[in-house]
Parts: C-alpha cells; sequence; structure tokens
C-alpha cells in the first residue's frame, strides 16, 4: 500500500507540470496585449511598456514560467488587477472554503441518493419504483443547474419560504444550492450503480454465494457493491470535476460568494492573474480529490496496481 | 420406510423446470426422477442444453426466478420436500446440508474477498463460529484440500491463485460444514487434464473419508467411468437412461447413450478418418419433436418415434431405458413393416 501510495503520489508531478502550463499559457493566449489590456486602454506607451517590464513579459517564455511555477510554490499567485489585493489572499480567505463546502455536500448528496436508488433499481428490476427511480434520474441528469437551481427557489423560497433565496450564512442557505449542484451528479451514480449492480449480480460468484446459504441482504451488501462501486468510484471522482465547474453557475444563481462567483466577476473585470489563481487552486483540488478517489479504488480493488 | 428409502439421501421425483421467455415456455427439465443413496456417487450426463445443470440448481432452488421456475416435482432430502421450504429454511440447508461446486472456478469466487473469507463466511453463517474459530477452520479446509501453505493462502484474492487452487478452494467452500449432498456441476471442465485427475482424486477421496454423497454433472464420459455407481444420461429435459456404471459403458441400451459412447476416443482402436458423431444437433427446445426427442439424430427411428414419446421402461435388470427398440410396440411395428412388404 504504501509503495502504491509513493507511486501514486509521483503520477502527480507531470500532471502539475501540465496544468501549470496550461494556466500560464492562458495568459499568452488571451486576444490582445496582455500588458495594454492590463495597464488600462487609456494607458499610454510608456505605461504599457513598464507593465511589460513589470509582469517580465519581455523575458523568454520559459523564464517567464518557471518564474511562475517558483512563485506559484511558495504561495504567490500574482496580485488582482481588480481588487490589488494578492490572489491567494483573495481565494483562501474564505471564497475557497465555501465553495469546497458546496462540492462536498453535493458530492455527499450525489453519492447518498444516487447509491440508494441505483441499488433499489437494480435490485428490483423492471419494478415501479426501479421505473420512477430511473425517469427521476433522468430529469436530474438533463436538468440544466441554472434552470432546476431558479425552480428549487420559485417553488421552495418564493411560493413556501422554507428556505432563504441567497447568500451561504446557515445550513437553511445551504439546502437548494447542494440540491442544485448534487443532483446531476445523483442520477449519473444512481444510473451507474443500476449497470453496474446488474451485471455483478449476473456473476458466478453471486450464484457461489447463494448457494453457500447467505441471506439476499448479505449478498447484494456484501458481495455484490463492493464490486458493483469499483466503476462507480471513478464517477464520483470526476463527478467532483464537474461540482467545481458547476459550482460557478450554482453560485451565480444563488449569489453565492464562492470561487466560482469570483472567477465570474474577475473574468468581467478581465482580472487576468485572479483567473488562473482561481483555475490553478480548482485544478490543484481536482487532482487531489482524484487521487483519494485512486485510494479508494485501491482499497475495494485488490488487482489494482500501478505496473 | 423400507431399507431403500432409509438409505435414500435425496429423491427427485418427476421435477419439472421451466424458463418463461418471449418465445414461449422451455421445458428444460421435464419430469426428471432419480435418487442418491448415501454414501453414493450418481452421475448426470448430457450434452449442453440437456437440463443437467438446471436439474442440480432446481435442487438448491438456486434457478433464477421469475424468468426460471420449477412448475413441478417433489425434491426430497432426508424425507422431506424442499420444495415446500421457506426461503429461510432453504438458506440454512444450503452450504450445510447440501453444497455445491460450479463449473468455472475463474469467476465462482467473489474477486475482492480473501479466500479466507469466502470459505468462512459459511462456517460463520452455519455454525454460528466467532471470526478466529472460523478463520482456523478455514485454514484447516485449505490443508484438507491439499494447499500447500493455507496459512499464507488464506489472506490471498482469487485472482493470486491458478484455476486448479480456485477450485480446491470451492471445494473447501463446499465441504467446510460437512455437507450431507455435494453437487458437483462439471467441477473439471475448465481445467487442464492434469489438474482435472488431481481434482477428481481430491473429490472422491473427501468423499470416502467425509462419507458425503455425491452428484456429478459431466458431459465426459471418463469422469462418469472414474468417479460413479449409478449414471442418468439426459437429453432435451429428459432422462432417457437410467442404470449402473457398468451397463451404461459397457452395454448402453439407448441409441443416444451408444452414440455419445461411440464417440469418445480410444487408445485401443485405429480410426481412418473422423471420429464417430452423433449426426444432426439438439433441437431448438421451443420446438421440441412430437415423438421421441432424439428421433432427428436417431439411425433407427421409425414411424412410431416421430408420432409418440416413449414411456421410461424399467428393464429386467432393473435399470431403465426411454426407447421404443426395448417395448413390445417395436416388435410389432417391425413385424408390420415386414408384412406390408
Amino acid at each position: 500500500m504504501l509503495t502504491f501510495l509513493i507511486r501514486r503520489f509521483l503520477q502527480i508531478i507531470p500532471v502539475m507540470i501540465g496544468v501549470t502550463l496550461a494556466v500560464f499559457l492562458l495568459m499568452h493566449l488571451i486576444p490582445g496585449d496582455p500588458a495594454q489590456i492590463m495597464a488600462g486602454e487609456k494607458a499610454d506607451e510608456a505605461q504599457v511598456e513598464q507593465m511589460r517590464e513589470n509582469l517580465g513579459l519581455n523575458d523568454p517564455l520559459h523564464e517567464q514560467y518557471l518564474r511562475y511555477v517558483g512563485n506559484a510554490i511558495q504561495g504567490d499567485l500574482g496580485t488582482s488587477i481588480r481588487t490589488n489585493r494578492p490572489v491567494v489572499n483573495e481565494i483562501f480567505d474564505s471564497r475557497i472554503w465555501i465553495t469546497m463546502e458546496l462540492a462536498f455536500w453535493g458530492t455527499v448528496l450525489a453519492v447518498v441518493f444516487g447509491l440508494i436508488a441505483g441499488i433499489i433499481s437494480a435490485t428490483r428490476k423492471y419494478s415501479f419504483a426501479d421505473v420512477s427511480l430511473m425517469v427521476v434520474a433522468l430529469f436530474g441528469m438533463s436538468m440544466p443547474n441554472f434552470w432546476l437551481g431558479i425552480m428549487l427557489i420559485y417553488f421552495f423560497s418564493v411560493n413556501l419560504g422554507w428556505f432563504p433565496i441567497v447568500g451561504w450564512d446557515s445550513w437553511k442557505h445551504m439546502v437548494l444550492p447542494v440540491i442544485t449542484i448534487g443532483s446531476g451528479g445523483a442520477a449519473i451514480i444512481a444510473r451507474m450503480t443500476r449497470s453496474s449492480m446488474l451485471e455483478v449480480l449476473d456473476n458466478d460468484y453471486i450464484r457461489t454465494a447463494h448457494a453457500k446459504g447467505v441471506s439476499e441482504r448479505l449478498v447484494i451488501y456484501k458481495h455484490a457493491l463492493r464490486n458493483a462501486l469499483i466503476p462507480v468510484v471513478t464517477v464520483v471522482g470526476l463527478q467532483f470535476g464537474t461540482l467545481l465547474g458547476g459550482a460557478v453557475i450554482t453560485e451565480t444563481v444563488f449569489a453565492v460568494n464562492g470561487i466560482g462567483r469570483l472567477v465570474i466577476d474577475a473574468i468581467k473585470a478581465r482580472d487576468f492573474p485572479m483567473v488562473q489563481g482561481a483555475i490553478l487552486v480548482c485544478a490543484v483540488a481536482f487532482v487531489f480529490v482524484n487521487f483519494l478517489v485512486d485510494i479508494a479504488y485501491r482499497l475495494i480493488n485488490k488487482r489494482i496496481d500501478l505496473n | 420406510m423400507s431399507d431403500l428409502n432409509k438409505n435414500k439421501i435425496l429423491e427427485v421425483k418427476n421435477l419439472c423446470t421451466s424458463f418463461f421467455t418471449d418465445e414461449g415456455e422451455v421445458k428444460a427439465v421435464d419430469g426428471v426422477n432419480f435418487f442418491i443413496e448415501k454414501g453414493k456417487t450418481v452421475g448426470i450426463v448430457g450434452e449442453s442444453g440437456s437440463g443437467k445443470s438446471i436439474t442440480s440448481l432446481s435442487i438448491l432452488r438456486l434457478i433464477q426466478e421469475p424468468a426460471g421456475k420449477i412448475v413441478n416435482g417433489e425434491i426430497v432430502f432426508k424425507g422431506e420436500n424442499l420444495l415446500e421450504k421457506s426461503k429461510k429454511e432453504m438458506r440454512s440447508i444450503r452450504g450445510n446440508n447440501i453444497s455445491m461446486i460450479f463449473q468455472e472456478p475463474m469467476t465462482s469466487l467473489n474477486p475482492t474477498m480473501t479466500c479466507g473469507e469466502q470459505i468462512a463466511e459459511s462456517i460463520r453463517i452455519h455454525q454460528k463460529l466467532g471470526r478466529k474459530e472460523a478463520k482456523e477452520k478455514a485454514i484447516e479446509m485449505l490443508k484438507l484440500v491439499g494447499i500447500p501453505s493455507p496459512e499464507k493462502r488464506v489472506k490471498q484474492y482469487p485472482f493470486e491463485l491458478s484455476g486448479g487452487m480456485r477450485q480446491r478452494v470451492m471445494i473447501a467452500i463446499a465441504l467446510a460444514c460437512n455437507p450431507e449432498l455435494l453437487i458437483a456441476d462439471e467441477p473439471t471442465t475448465a481445467l487442464d487434464v492434469t489438474i482435472q485427475a488431481q481434482i477428481l482424486d481430491l473429490i472422491r477421496n473427501l468423499q470416502k473419508e467425509l462419507g458425503t454423497s455425491l452428484m456429478i454433472i459431466t458431459h465426459d464420459l471418463g469422469v462418469v467411468a472414474e468417479m460413479c455407481e449409478t449414471v442418468a444420461v439426459m437429453y432435451c429435459g429428459k432422462i432417457v437412461e437410467y442404470a449402473d456404471v457398468k451397463t451404461i459403458l459397457t452395454n448402453p441400451k439407448h441409441p443416444y447413450t451408444i452414440g455419445l459412447l461411440n464417440s469418445v476416443p480410444r487408445h485401443d482402436q485405429v480410426y481412418d478418418g473422423d471420429l464417430p458423431v452423433i449426426k444432426g444437433s439438439v433441437p431448438s427446445p421451443f420446438n421440441l419433436p412430437k415423438g421421441c426427442r432424439f428421433v432427428s439424430r436417431c439411425p433407427h427411428a421409425k414411424d412410431i418415434c416421430h408420432n409418440q414419446l416413449p414411456e421410461l421402461k424399467t428393464m429386467d435388470d432393473g435399470n431403465q431405458v426411454r426407447c421404443w427398440i426395448h417395448t413390445e410396440s417395436w416388435e410389432k411395428q417391425e413385424e408390420e413393416v415386414a408384412s406390408n412388404s
């Protein structure tokens, strides 16, 4: 297990190089001159040149990249143009934690509801429960986040008054955004669990378990689920990435001050260091979550070997 | 109860198991009767699709409903009809009184559980032993089935073992609770020839040692010759010949049994060209012939065979055959043909 952890950890390095490279190149891919954009439209030639010099844009590309990575490792992601504060502070002072909270509870909701629905569906194949759950899952998958969010606000906040419409102060504020962001994942996990479970239940070792006199409950939860979870775990990891992306929309709909909104505001204000920083942090979080997923995967499926 | 009945550990009476598909009912097992005596071995022989595996799954009531269903018959185990048992009672019999070994050792073990866990599981369910005692018993079972360094193997996963080893683990699971009846569904089909012999030896020795009755399902007449005392030959869901092993191997009565035996290559015979085969193929289960089910492939078939299904007739020596040749009607028909021409 230790060698597995070390080896898996080392695999993160090339991924991180790719991520930082992509984020770094963003700066150079935006149309126009970054220095010009940052200095503002009214800046004269000298001011733009000064900006270019400040940003180090006159240096060779590889030097710029190494400097960027070096700074990033030391926790320096540049300074926000809009607020003039360090990007790191903008992100970590509160924004990222709100998004992480949202994504975490969204994942919990997706996993719990997805698994329960998937198991019920698979064990009662073609029953009324199965068909209705899968129809609901289809809705969950096809419904755009922003629309679901608005509908939830309309029914539960405006009409029924059960939950506040915007903000992020108490658990009551969290309910609707978490449902909005987690429902798609729940639907995918439910369908995935169902099909994976059905496949596993058809296996010879399930028949062996029955022939041993194992009870139906144990056959499902001990023998089948553990095997059925293998593909599901992968989906959960990928889902977390979608969740981070979904945060941009959900946070906008519910006016939650997370990193998603930060990115939107930064893009609107052409605050490039901010955009870069936020994307980098999200990418690192995604890589880290997938690292955890791989560990979980390994714990379930003993056959996984990085060789 | 007569002496014979007392000795019967299992008696299958008029067993009918069907599968219900969109195209109609498939009578996979259609009125099968046989019994197994204590400590004895019965072989069920037949081609794929003859209903031999379904018969064995029916005994443990492992047919997957609702697609498949036991529609008729009795399965009497130690004087009690298993078809009248509740689900819970059946669970306490499976793996405890009656155990089963399956054909595919590669896929019959759970890939996410260690071998030890899988053996210990049935011990814990049926003998109510604690975790530690069950583990010790699992190691003991691995030793019994001849797995070297069982203390190490007990912690290994199925993918770390070879096919032969896995089948040994399957046997260990099946015998863990000392069952009175062991059903082995083609236990050696998926294994190499050398491993086959080892596994058969192992089963036979353990059977002797533990006094288990054995029902062995196979299409390999070599296995039958090695292991069985009585043999039931099945074709399209029905028993066509039911006799002691010596009769089956040396003096078979049913044309199908004769065909099966002829198609086994013999070391003392020279063949120029191909091996003898049974011509044709098994009829579709949706479209079985009205008369004898073997009629389309039988070299002796006459009108009566096409029109009427023969009964399983008990011969003078007590063996049973389902064929018109061995009835009076056959001679009558011969005479009719002779007088007509």
